[in-house]
């Protein structure tokens, strides 16, 4: 289920871009988080607890919605736009945390 | 004389009256500003392709969020702005900025810091499951994007922000399930005689109130937090808390914007070296300045809610007021008769923000009562008990030093949304005041920098 309701400014133009491999529908204009909370319910997996999180300040303060390019680029997903053709992996690629939970 | 090298960092209400005040007298400032737009957080444009006109985004502020964006458009030609680009140190009357993977150092003769704020937050327990928000990211979810943070959504703290951002959820359409507030409303009668300074904006806050209740939205005054209920994998699920009658409650949502006023963002100050002093009246640490925004370093000026929260109206004052120091200080000529009405202005508003300090006050008790498996800080996952332990251990009652040990500070955020409230929680296990525990040094990189920066050099 979806986490954010889109309210308004629904007739923007679409966007397809790749999460972890598979196809998202996003509107131009959507920020990475929207595209992705508006399909989903969370954005990644937290390295130091069991739990999912799906961001927290969405003003580039808090660094708790960090996504990766395939090339392993790490982006806000708060304040990077979707854009067509993107392929973006919610875990950081090749890295490996000791998660505790 | 070589043109004086002016940097502002900030484009918002601050940002964009001071960049407006040094075009006026003839120079070309050089205005560095995270956002991929001007407008700062609470005058955020929306994207492209986005249609919403003024008096749907910004209600009662149209006018003022028009008119600092118009004076942005005005000014655009005429400066050199640099959008999307981090300030991340000030080291040797230098700014170094990053924008992408691209860095420089700027110096400069003047330098205006326009920061802005971030939301203040008081942890709760469970407040670290996906669908707690901060209520300012609450906001910039619906102004910037038109979406809600959930489909059941309460609105949980204190100040006037949360009637604000519960409102215009209401009159969008979202679906809110309360709003909860921390405060008792005998605070907001006490405040009175303060918040009449500004009886507009006192006015459009009743008003706020108003619209809720006839929507059918519950408001309750004077609770106690006491747990976001919740579930790793699919996030919040409700809401437990105490009513001001003492009564426990718990509401079903999917989604919590929590927040206590604002807080400044003042790494930037405290990296140029500036002197802070604590400011009894919000219980924080701020950078010192003087009535037109001076700090105690030579060349370097506070304005804007990034040096005290005061609101986005005040900013504008501060924000003009401080470039026309900075403009008094390099020998230029400046209308000293502008000067006296801004510092006006600047004293009326922080009048009024006396009044709210008062009115929704930041609720203290609730750090000390974080029981031991609460989440404190939320990048780590580092709980209340983990910080009393440090404590017990080591000894620790000082900011930066618990932080050496707890790594409550230490995440990604740097503290900006655990720190006050770790500090209360400090002061109130060691039985001290809370200015004794001190203020967490900022550090550069003021937030995180992406690796292939070191690459470049």
């Amino acid at each position: 289920m979806s986490r954010f309701v889109r309210l308004g400014e629904t007739d923007r133009p679409p966007v397809t871009l790749h999460v972890d491999g598979q196809p998202v529908a996003a509107l131009e204009g959507d920020t990475l988080m929207v595209a992705l909370l508006a399909n989903g319910g969370t954005l990644r997996q937290s390295e130091f607890g069991p739990e999912k999180r799906a961001g927290f300040c969405l003003m580039g303060a808090c660094q708790d919605c960090w996504v990766w390019t395939e090339k392993g680029d790490r982006l806000r997903a708060c304040s990077t736009l979707a854009a067509p053709g993107q392929r973006i992996l919610t875990s950081q690629p090749g890295a490996s945390w000791p998660n505790h939970g | 004389m070589a043109e004086p090298r002016i940097i502002i960092v900030g484009a918002g209400p601050a940002g964009t009256r001071a960049a407006e005040a040094c075009v006026a007298a003839g120079l070309r400032p050089t205005v560095i500003d995270e956002g991929r737009r001007d407008g700062g957080q609470i005058y955020r444009r929306q994207p492209d392709h986005f249609t919403r006109p003024y008096g749907k985004l910004y209600g009662t502020e149209a006018g003022r969020a028009q008119a600092v964006h118009g004076a942005f458009d005005a000014i655009k030609g005429r400066i050199d702005y640099r959008p999307e680009t981090l300030v991340w140190n000030i080291a040797d009357r230098h700014v170094w900025t990053a924008n992408g993977a691209a860095q420089e150092a700027l110096p400069f003769d003047a330098l205006l810091l326009c920061t802005g704020a971030t939301d203040r937050l008081m942890p709760v327990k469970g407040w670290h499951f996906a669908g707690a928000y901060s209520l300012g990211g609450s906001q910039v979810a619906l102004k910037s994007q038109a979406v809600s943070i959930g489909h059941r959504v309460i609105f949980m703290g204190s100040g006037p922000l949360l009637y604000l951002v519960a409102s215009q959820y209401v009159e969008a359409g979202a679906q809110v399930a309360a709003v909860l507030d921390t405060s008792p409303f005998s605070a907001r009668v006490k405040a009175m005689p303060d918040l009449m300074a500004v009886p507009s904006v006192l006015w459009n806050g009743v008003k706020l109130t108003r619209a809720l209740k006839r929507a059918g939205v519950l408001v309750h005054h004077g609770v106690t937090p006491l747990e976001i209920i919740g579930d790793a994998d699919t996030g919040v699920s409700g809401i437990r808390y105490r009513d001001g009658g003492g009564k426990e409650r718990q509401i079903a949502c999917d989604a919590v914007a929590m927040g206590y006023h604002l807080r400044p963002e003042t790494q930037l100050a405290d990296l140029a070296r500036c002197a802070f002093a604590f400011d009894v009246g919000t219980r924080q640490w701020l950078p010192e300045r003087d009535g037109d925004g001076r700090a105690s370093v030579a060349g370097v000026y506070l304005a804007g809610d990034g040096a005290k929260i005061l609101g986005a109206r005040s900013a504008e004052a501060s924000g003009k007021l401080a470039a026309l120091a900075a403009l008094t200080d390099l020998g230029l000529p400046v209308d000293k008769g502008a000067m006296a009405s801004l510092r006006g202005a600047v004293a009326t508003y922080a009048k009024f923000a006396r009044g709210l300090a008062k009115a929704f006050p930041w609720p203290v008790d609730q750090a000390a009562a974080l029981p031991d498996d609460a989440i404190l800080c939320r990048c780590e996952g580092v709980t209340a008990g983990d910080l009393r332990s440090v404590m017990r251990e080591t000894g620790a009652k000082e900011a930066n030093r618990a932080k050496a040990f707890s790594r409550v500070g230490m995440g990604r955020c740097q503290g900006r949304y655990c720190g006050l409230a770790a500090a209360e929680l400090i002061a109130a296990e060691a039985g001290i005041p809370v200015e004794q525990v001190g203020r967490l040094r900022g550090q550069a990189p003021v937030k995180p920098l992406t690796i292939a920066i070191g690459d470049e050099e």
